[in-house]
């Protein structure tokens, strides 16, 4: 059980330093999720079941979903200004040119 | 991007692009008005550049700052680690008995069946001896999704157009995987075991593990996942606004109520007559079924009314 829980301890230490280094949201996001997935089984693993449920149900369902919906209304304008700035840089690249 | 046949095609496909401006913009279609606008342009785009140069300088003068920025940054961070490291090493070991801080937890364990009647210590602890702080939270809850809707509820005021949620709402079928085989049959399996148990665990907070929050999050998740597998205006049908308001009114005033009445019995001295029931049992615990009925609502209520106002900024088709 001891290595479990150390196997457990350090994907969430990955998973919280991972979200750092993603540039993605949406891989973000999913991240999030994992690791409110792995923290489930350790509130288990420390003998606190009510948490583990509320942790399963709001960490890893409920916020991870409004995140992504966060996502979904964003991401038009986001990709808007995306094709603005690669247009912006076509047109300097060729005034260099 | 350089300008081949396939990058024009894909500009073109983009609708960035328009092929036939290639075409006309040769030797013999070149007029006068033509050149000077051209040249404008170019004197537009060249005062841009001149812009882009004073950025450049601008940038360099900023990195100065930005450095300063960054080494705050960092230096406040370990240092926040530190002390964070160091209070847990000055905490007491996990498991290990220390007199002096068990004092109110060893007074829980004792007589905490007996006080409350409640088999599942936690949820005497939560409801009963802590129930403030439960009130608080489910306020905070609520609070939350009032500034929600604040910030996200979509009504004539603050729609650019009369049609926008008609356009939204159309536009979101669109994209939605209501009429999806896989989503109906995973839903269909899902949602009743999921909503069953939530109740289970809501009903059985004063003899299992679980209570108010963690039950209403399950069954606040279930109708998510009924509402993205079947559509939202399945959830409108029993879920109005109407019933959401009364639902989220009803319960903070009754938890608000009775434990005003338990706290005003306690701090006199006076005799409350809410049986305790026989530990074990459903109808055990005194107030702590109804008050865990009355929170896992509120909260099933704010996670939903949390979604669908992310969605439509609406809670129910009204």
């Amino acid at each position: 059980m001891e290595t479990a829980k150390v196997i457990l301890m350090i994907l969430l230490i990955l998973c919280a330093v991972s979200v750092n280094f993603t540039q993605n949201l949406l891989q973000a996001v999913i991240i999030f999720m994992s690791y409110s997935s792995i923290m489930c089984i350790v509130w288990l693993l420390m003998e606190s079941p009510d948490l583990a449920i509320t942790e399963a149900a709001v960490g890893a369902g409920v916020s991870g979903t409004l995140f992504l919906m966060t996502l979904r209304r964003i991401r038009n304008e986001d990709e808007r200004q995306q094709k603005a700035g690669e247009i912006a840089e076509e047109t300097s690249d060729q005034q260099q040119v | 991007m350089k300008d081949t046949w396939k990058n024009n095609f894909k500009r073109w496909m983009d609708g960035d692009q328009d092929l036939m401006e290639h075409i006309l913009d040769t030797d013999e279609h070149r007029d006068e008005a033509r050149a000077a606008l051209k040249e404008e342009e170019h004197q537009i785009l060249k005062k841009a550049d001149e812009a882009r140069g004073t950025q450049r300088v601008e940038r360099l003068e900023m990195r100065g700052y930005y450095l300063t920025y960054h080494l705050v940054a960092i230096v406040s961070c370990v240092l926040l680690i530190c002390v964070l490291l160091f209070t847990i090493a000055n905490l007491p070991r996990y498991g290990v008995e220390n007199p002096e801080a068990t004092v109110v937890t060893r007074r829980y364990i004792e007589k905490g069946l007996q006080e409350t009647g409640a088999v599942n210590i936690i949820s005497g602890i939560i409801l009963d001896y802590r129930a403030f702080d439960t009130l608080g939270e489910s306020h905070v809850l609520f609070t939350a999704l009032i500034c929600v809707m604040i910030l996200l509820q979509r009504d004539k005021k603050n729609m650019r157009s009369e049609f926008e949620d008609y356009y939204t709402i159309r536009n979101d079928r669109f994209h939605e995987l209501y009429g999806d085989p896989v989503m109906h049959g995973v839903g269909s399996l899902l949602v009743p075991s999921i909503i069953l148990y939530g109740i289970y665990v809501l009903l059985n907070g004063q003899i299992s593990p679980g209570g108010g929050f963690s039950g209403g999050a399950v069954i606040g998740a279930g109708l998510i996942i009924f509402a993205s597998a079947f559509g939202l205006l399945k959830v409108d049908r029993f879920m109005t606004r109407k019933l959401f308001s009364w639902i989220a009114f009803c319960s903070l005033s009754f938890y608000s109520f009775a434990k005003g009445y338990v706290f005003f019995t306690g701090a006199n001295g006076l005799e409350n007559h809410i049986p305790k029931g026989t530990p074990g049992a459903i109808l055990s615990g005194g107030l702590i079924l109804p008050l865990d009925i009355a929170v896992g609502l509120v909260v099933a209520c704010t996670m939903y009314g949390f979604y669908s106002l992310f969605k439509r900024g609406n809670i129910g088709s009204d």
